[in-house]
């Protein structure tokens, strides 16, 4: 099943309490028309990951992640052979001549299967994640390339397996490393950025219930003008919804100077960030 | 359909922003899929197969308004007449000529301000259009940008009283706290800015429809982020390389790493064996031995005087960045005498505090505030020479101006000798080295290399391409 349009994806998010905006709905329809990967890249915390969690959650399908750190193979990433059980099997038998046992222990009985396998080989559609692709190695980046043009991997032992369905792939950067030219150009392209004030007062009435309008209206645009600040860390889209739990928490009906210089420590994760924010917006600007 | 989006590409190519053959196909093959009259969706879909690099997302705002300007206008007719937007075509709607009402200025600013108010999107960009019709005085064919149109636009609209105006009617209660009055004022801020965006693209769409798009195309192009020229940088553009310093910073701490990263790494027979005894001999658990990662010591060495304001400001950030990636590097200043000022970037430290500390507390002027380099390599090489080892890589960043004075080169050759490479980043044009008070081949000769870096792709070229002789293996480790 596709969608029909993009506001019919925005809709779907939006009834799993994800509000995307124009732009991240315009993308995600036109990966599942298609059947393209979706490059998604953007500061901590705007949601990247839970894009591709949510689509699996209103597409039905079964969400496979991958989470990419430096170091990460090819045995962990797309299959290994089981070789302490292949040894075993080996020891245990003295009957068989080695082209059989070979032959034997060269099945899927002995392969451990990884999610980049098990995307490929999963019966029913499914809802690749390959969480911050940048910390992988380049060399890792290659084998991702060769398995997301054209979904299928060749296991020299078992022969080509071929993707029975086209899964809707994820890729979520923080760009900390610039990816390979190759690897973007398979890709569509998503920067999703921190939200305006009006999509940002829609998903804190989205997750946080029993939030007051007027409360959430001012944390919105409180988050936009921190946001405008140098900082070491900005305030991620989680950080305002932990902030308005905060305000819920304790009764607060309005944010002023006090209660703002009694809860920044939960909006900002840096003390040299929590003086420059209290000092900056206690004064008005220009 | 087709040859818009072609025009579209080439625009892209012209202002930088790399669009390879498979993009381009990509490109049209989803612009079938989608509905060409939502001008949003047309240019998300285009964003998303074409640009691949937020950097270059500004180059393709820019085109995409030159290029798709008509399109909201014709929502109801076929699409294929996004082709026919040429010069000499039609400037606004057909009625405003004779019949057309007196105009009214009160009228358009209190429509304006209703729509500013309430967020009215269709009624900003009806009053904008309406604005231009009537103040900005376009005359087609005159060779003025948009920006002249723009600015006559919004004096004669009176921005500043549009504020007041705006921020009367936003204004709850009248004692507002500091805190309250500044969250009004950005509102505010960003209310008026969408009417001044509103405006500026109805200028636009009519200078493409006088003069045609490539024209404007033109007028309107810009460098790269990676393409704009550090020394001469403004701070917006300044700003908007920062964000790709951090990228880069941990590709240049890899490269320097040189960690030469097999698939997997060599089997280790005798550990593998040893293993073994625990399964009766059965080697269940291999074991490998992988090649250790080199730890690299970068030291920096800064020009930050003040020929070299802006650049410097760059370099500090790269070095900044670099903190991260690297435990052992060290940071040295220099303007006639040099300073270190590692400790000002400490982990956790925000970068504007260390400049401020860095010009304030640093010792690097001795003299005059003149660059003097061979002053600085002298005092660098007898006070910190003898802490360098074979693993030491000095980088060297200036333009090597010295004032005229006397190049004391011989600093250098000795550093050259303690480090294991020492690599110089000028920000100048190679054709300016050596004029004037350039010393330049005095010191390049005492180079493992010298490098051009007047822009950010120049220094990505450089990281990129960046190999060093091996530092002198310890022990066999
Ligand atoms: N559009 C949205 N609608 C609703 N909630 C959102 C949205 N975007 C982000 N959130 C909230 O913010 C949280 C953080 O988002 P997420 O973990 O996806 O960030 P991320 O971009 O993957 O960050 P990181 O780069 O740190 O991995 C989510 O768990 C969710 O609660
Ligand atoms: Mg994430």
């Amino acid at each position: 099943m596709h969608f029909d349009s993009p506001e019919a994806v925005s809709a779907a998010l939006k009834s799993a309490q994800y509000l995307p905006d124009a732009r991240i709905s315009q993308v995600v329809f036109l990966a599942d028309r298609l059947s393209k990967p979706v490059l998604v890249e953007g500061p901590a915390g705007v949601g990247k990951t839970e894009l591709a969690k949510t689509m699996a959650i209103v597409t039905g399908r079964d969400l496979i992640r991958l989470q990419c750190y430096e170091g990460l193979d090819e045995a962990k990433a797309l299959y290994e052979w089981n070789y302490k059980k292949q040894l075993l099997r080996i020891q245990s038998d003295v009957d068989h001549d080695w082209d059989t046992i070979s032959h034997d222990i060269f099945s899927e009985e002995f392969l451990l299967t990884r999610p980049l396998l098990a995307a490929i080989r999963s019966p029913d559609p499914v809802v690749l994640l390959i969480d911050e692709v940048d910390r992988v190695e380049i060399e890792t980046e290659a084998l991702l390339l060769e398995i997301l043009s054209d979904f299928q991997v060749s296991i020299p032992e078992l022969g080509t397996m071929v993707a029975a369905t086209q899964p809707l792939v994820f890729l979520t950067s923080n760009n900390t490393r610039e990816l390979s030219e190759a690897l973007k150009r398979r890709c569509l392209f998503l920067h999703i950025d921190y939200p305006d004030p009006e999509r940002e007062e829609e998903i804190l009435a989205a997750r946080v219930p029993g939030l007051a309008e007027h409360l959430a209206s001012q944390v919105a645009k409180v988050a936009r003008s921190i946001r405008g600040l140098d900082l070491k860390k900005a305030p991620s889209i989680s950080e305002t919804i932990d902030w308005a739990r905060t305000l819920l928490a304790l009764s607060i009906e309005q944010v002023d100077e006090e209660v703002l210089g009694d809860t920044l420590h939960v909006l900002l994760k840096y003390q040299t960030d929590i003086e420059k924010a209290a000092k900056e917006l206690t004064s008005s600007g220009r | 359909m087709l040859p818009v989006i072609t025009g579209f590409v080439d625009e892209l190519r012209r202002s930088g922003v790399p669009v390879s053959m498979v993009e381009a196909i990509d490109a049209m093959k989803a612009v079938e899929a989608i509905d060409l009259s939502e001008r949003v969706a047309l240019r998300e879909t285009l964003r998303a197969t074409l640009v691949k690099n937020l950097r270059h997302e500004r180059a393709f705002d820019t085109a995409f308004d030159v290029y798709f300007s008509t399109v909201p206008a014709l929502a109801e007719e076929d699409a294929d007449s996004l082709d026919q937007a040429q010069p000499g075509g039609e400037v606004s709607d057909p009625e405003s000529g004779a019949q057309a009402p007196a105009f009214d200025l009160e009228a358009l600013v209190d429509s304006l301000l209703e729509a500013l108010e309430g967020l009215d999107a269709e009624a900003l960009r009806r009053g904008a259009r309406d604005a231009v019709d009537n103040l900005a005085g376009m005359e087609p064919g005159r060779p003025v940008g948009g920006t002249y149109y723009l600015y006559r636009t919004l004096r004669r609209l009176d921005m500043d009283d549009l504020e007041e105006q705006l921020t009367e009617a936003l204004l709850a209660d009248n004692d507002l706290t500091e805190f309250e009055r500044r969250l009004l004022e950005e509102e505010i801020e960003t209310r008026l800015e969408m009417l001044r965006r509103e405006i500026e693209e109805e200028i636009r769409r009519r200078l493409v429809a006088d003069r045609g798009r490539d024209a404007v195309a033109r007028t309107l192009r810009r460098p790269l982020a990676e393409d704009v020229d550090l020394m001469h940088a403004t701070r917006a553009e300044l700003a908007e390389m920062e964000a790709a310093i951090g990228p880069l910073t941990r590709k240049l701490a890899a490269r320097l790493a040189r960690r030469r990263k097999r698939r997997t790494g060599r089997l280790d027979f005798r550990r593998t064996v040893r293993r073994s005894l625990a399964t009766g001999g059965v080697p269940v658990d291999p074991q490998f031995r992988y090649p250790r990662p080199h730890r690299p010591e970068v030291w920096l060495l800064c020009d930050i005087s003040g020929s070299m304001a802006t650049f410097s400001r760059f370099t500090l950030q790269f070095t900044h960045a670099m903190s991260t990636h690297f435990s052992r590097l060290r940071t040295f200043a220099f303007v006639d005498t040099v300073d270190e000022v590692t400790e000002f970037f400490g982990p956790g430290v925000d970068f504007g505090s260390a400049v401020d500390r860095i010009t304030t507390e640093a010792e690097v002027v001795w003299l005059d505030g003149h660059s003097d380099y061979g002053n600085s390599l002298e005092t660098f090489y007898s006070r910190y020479g003898r802490q360098m080892t074979s693993r030491t890589t000095v980088i060297i960043t200036g333009d090597a101006r010295n004032n005229y004075r006397p190049a004391r080169d011989s600093a250098l050759s000795e550093v050259a000798r303690a480090a294991r490479a020492v690599i110089w980043l000028n920000p100048e044009p190679h054709a300016y080295w050596d004029t004037g008070d350039s010393a330049m081949s005095h010191y390049a000769r005492h180079c493992t290399s010298v490098h051009e870096v007047r822009t950010l792709r120049q220094l990505e070229e450089f990281v990129e391409n960046l190999t060093l002789p091996s530092a002198r293996p310890l022990q066999n480790a």
